[in-house]
């Protein structure tokens, strides 16, 4: 049903070329991992260079606040049982990242891309989509990404216009559902997700949502949760024809089961059978380094990465059934937003007497959250002194985004 | 004093609570808590009538259509304006300086009548300020610098009955050179972090005010080297 990727116009082959090249050298030299620098000289070289690298391919994207890289994954497994899948791994993911990861697989047909929820519109505008995949949406970096309200609006807005895509979206999300909502085919996953606190009044139409157990509906325009068609159970999923699935997953939390199950949606509407693809994206069990655990001197530390808000959320939820020692890395660059605020929104408090450090470049800020939350707790900026200094056993690791992969950069070096 | 429990009224988390402005009102619970002095969160949600009984009330930041609503529901429901004439004290941050003013008008050019709780007029600047903010406070109202972090489109304009809370040093305030609005008890700042926090010297002053009684210090090394770390980054 699909044809190999067109023929590329000479001046996207050149640009590819140079541009794969400056990946190459860009790992050579120990400069980087080459996600990233390989797609920005080809696309200075030929800035359509995304949409001519995409012709003839069928595309799925994904975008929303958090699990982005594992649901990424997940939808790539999954479709590799169709063909070959040009896919960014590692998180980079805005243009320049497609356009490396694409140029690298050139005869893929298929393409799974992960995308920054701001560079959304630009993305499927230039990829034409098979498949948009919307997961969920809530405040992360709001001085570098802006408000969940301005993103919402700019991917309805991009949703409405796109004509041949299919969107699944998440319909436990007042702002997914509310993006997803006009457009032409849509379909709706419920995945039980637990944040609300960025959709107390509408979007559309401002007035307030009001919860009823699962539902959830406007007060003041026809919003409203829609029925699903795929259902996030409790380790499994039901499909569209009522069939319930065993998922078990490899990762850890509820969060991953939510992921699965929007990435089997996605998949299906790929063309990929259902079972086929719960079967492949149970493998995955380290996305970048997240989820696996490293050993150092008798300590095995889980590494876990979360972003914001709903992330920390989630993830103290995941490290709460066992009461291990926590290291919690907290870094304030550009990638990460530079305003620490949002560490207030987290409810560490959940971590009372449990022995935790506070660690990462802002190791301080934690600090004084964790003061008043009333954690004991001991500050080591090194995260990897902080894991030594833990007794030894089980270590959970939690870190936010630059410091997860320096972290991560940092124990894979060491072993 | 000792009797009774200080409340402190959290007003629309659910639509002010973007910036974890959350926070301001944890760190004056607690550190009231800590020095024996009673103290309680009443979290007053949208759609809930607002008290006038709390003792200090802690307005947060929110996005443009939340605001709007926000201020909708505190015209409506008129606790926070009867408190205020009852002496409460009050802490608005960002969303808060600009609902607490005259009016707010928006990049649309559409003016909304704020509470009318400071006299100030609110409007939209030309760019977005963010980044580390540093500023002296005004009048010695509390010892130390202010340090935050601002994220807001608005600029806004004091009248005579209100004063700045802080000149700037670094960042952009108010306007460029002030930050913030005193008038009365309430108090309102363009600053997140959250703001009290970074400043507990502040919080000291809102406790001593909503008490009555002068304070001892609280010695919380991780707030010292925090406070250090922002003012030798900003700088």
């Amino acid at each position: 049903m699909n044809d190999s990727p067109a023929r590329l116009p000479l001046r996207t082959a050149a640009a590819v070329k140079l541009g794969n090249l400056s990946s190459t050298l860009s790992q050579k030299m120990g400069l980087g991992a080459g996600g990233m620098i390989g797609g920005r000289v080809a696309l200075k070289l030929d800035p359509q260079a995304l949409a001519r690298l995409t012709h003839g391919r069928r595309v799925a994207v994904v975008t929303g606040t958090n699990g982005k890289t594992t649901s990424t994954m997940m939808l790539a497994r999954a479709v590799g049982a169709l063909g070959e899948v040009a896919t960014n791994h590692s998180g980079a993911n805005m243009p320049d990242g497609h356009v490396t990861a694409l140029s690298k697989q050139p005869d893929a047909p298929y393409a799974v891309l992960e995308c920054d929820e701001g560079y959304f519109p630009a993305v499927a505008g230039a990829s034409n989509p098979a498949v948009a995949v919307i997961l969920n949406l809530s405040r992360d970096q709001l001085d570098r990404v802006g408000e969940v309200r301005t993103i919402e609006r700019s991917l309805r807005d991009t949703i409405t216009a796109l004509r041949d895509c299919t969107i699944v979206a998440n319909c436990d999300d007042v702002m997914v559902t509310s993006a997803a909502w006009n457009a032409r085919k849509v379909i709706w996953v419920a995945t039980g997700t637990g944040w609300h606190h960025d959709s107390a009044s509408c979007p559309r139409c401002g007035n307030p949502i009001r919860w009823q157990g699962e539902h959830w509906h406007c007060t003041g325009c026809d919003l409203a949760r829609p029925h699903p068609n795929w259902i996030t159970a409790d380790e499994a999923m039901i499909t569209p024809e009522h069939q319930k699935l065993e998922l078990r997953l490899t990762l850890p939390g509820k969060f991953n089961q939510a992921n699965a199950v929007m990435a089997s949606a996605a998949a299906h509407a790929m063309g990929v059978p259902t079972e086929e693809a719960v079967r492949r994206l149970r493998g995955v069990s380290n996305v970048s380094g997240r989820y696996r655990t490293i050993q150092r001197n008798g300590r095995s530390a889980r590494l876990l990465l979360s972003k914001n808000p709903a992330g920390w959320s989630e993830t103290l939820t995941v490290v709460k059934e066992a009461n291990h020692p926590a290291v919690l890395v907290i870094n304030a660059q550009e990638a990460d937003g530079r305003d620490l605020s949002w560490l207030w929104d987290v409810p560490f408090e959940r971590l009372q007497g449990r022995t935790v450090i506070a660690s990462g470049e802002r190791a301080t800020d934690l600090a004084v959250r964790l003061t008043y939350a009333e954690v004991q707790h001991t500050i080591v900026p090194d995260p990897l002194k902080a894991i030594d200094q833990m007794p030894p056993g089980a270590v959970e690791v939690i870190a936010n985004y630059t410091a997860f992969r320096d972290l991560n950069a940092r124990a894979a070096a060491d072993e | 004093m000792s009797e009774s429990t200080i409340q402190i009224a959290l007003v629309l988390p659910d639509l002010l609570g973007t910036y974890g402005d959350f926070g301001n009102a944890v760190v004056l619970e607690k550190r009231m808590t800590w020095r024996g002095i009673k103290a309680e969160i009443v979290p007053i949600n949208y759609g809930e009538p607002v008290p006038d009984s709390c003792d200090i009330y802690v307005v947060g930041g929110g996005e443009d259509t939340a605001q709007t609503l926000a201020v909708k529901h505190l015209r409506e429901h008129p606790g926070l304006q009867r408190a205020v004439t009852k002496n409460a004290v009050v802490l608005g941050v960002c969303a808060g300086i600009q609902i607490f003013g005259e009016s707010f008008t928006r990049a649309d050019n559409v003016t909304h009548p704020g509470m009318g709780l400071i006299d100030s007029t609110s409007h939209a600047g030309g760019s977005r300020a963010i980044g580390e903010v540093i500023a002296e406070p005004a009048n010695g109202l509390f010892e130390g610098v202010l340090t935050g972090f601002e994220n807001h489109q608005g600029r806004t304009v004091l009248g005579p009955a209100a004063r700045p809370l802080a000149h700037v040093r670094v960042g952009t305030g108010n306007d460029g050179s002030v930050e913030g609005a005193v008038q009365g008890r309430i108090v309102c700042t363009y600053l997140h972090g959250p703001v009290l926090p970074r400043n507990p010297q502040l919080a000291d002053l809102l406790i001593e005010w909503a008490t009555g009684t002068k304070v001892a210090p609280l010695d919380l090394p991780a707030v010292t080297a925090m406070r250090a770390e922002r003012v030798r980054a900003a700088s």
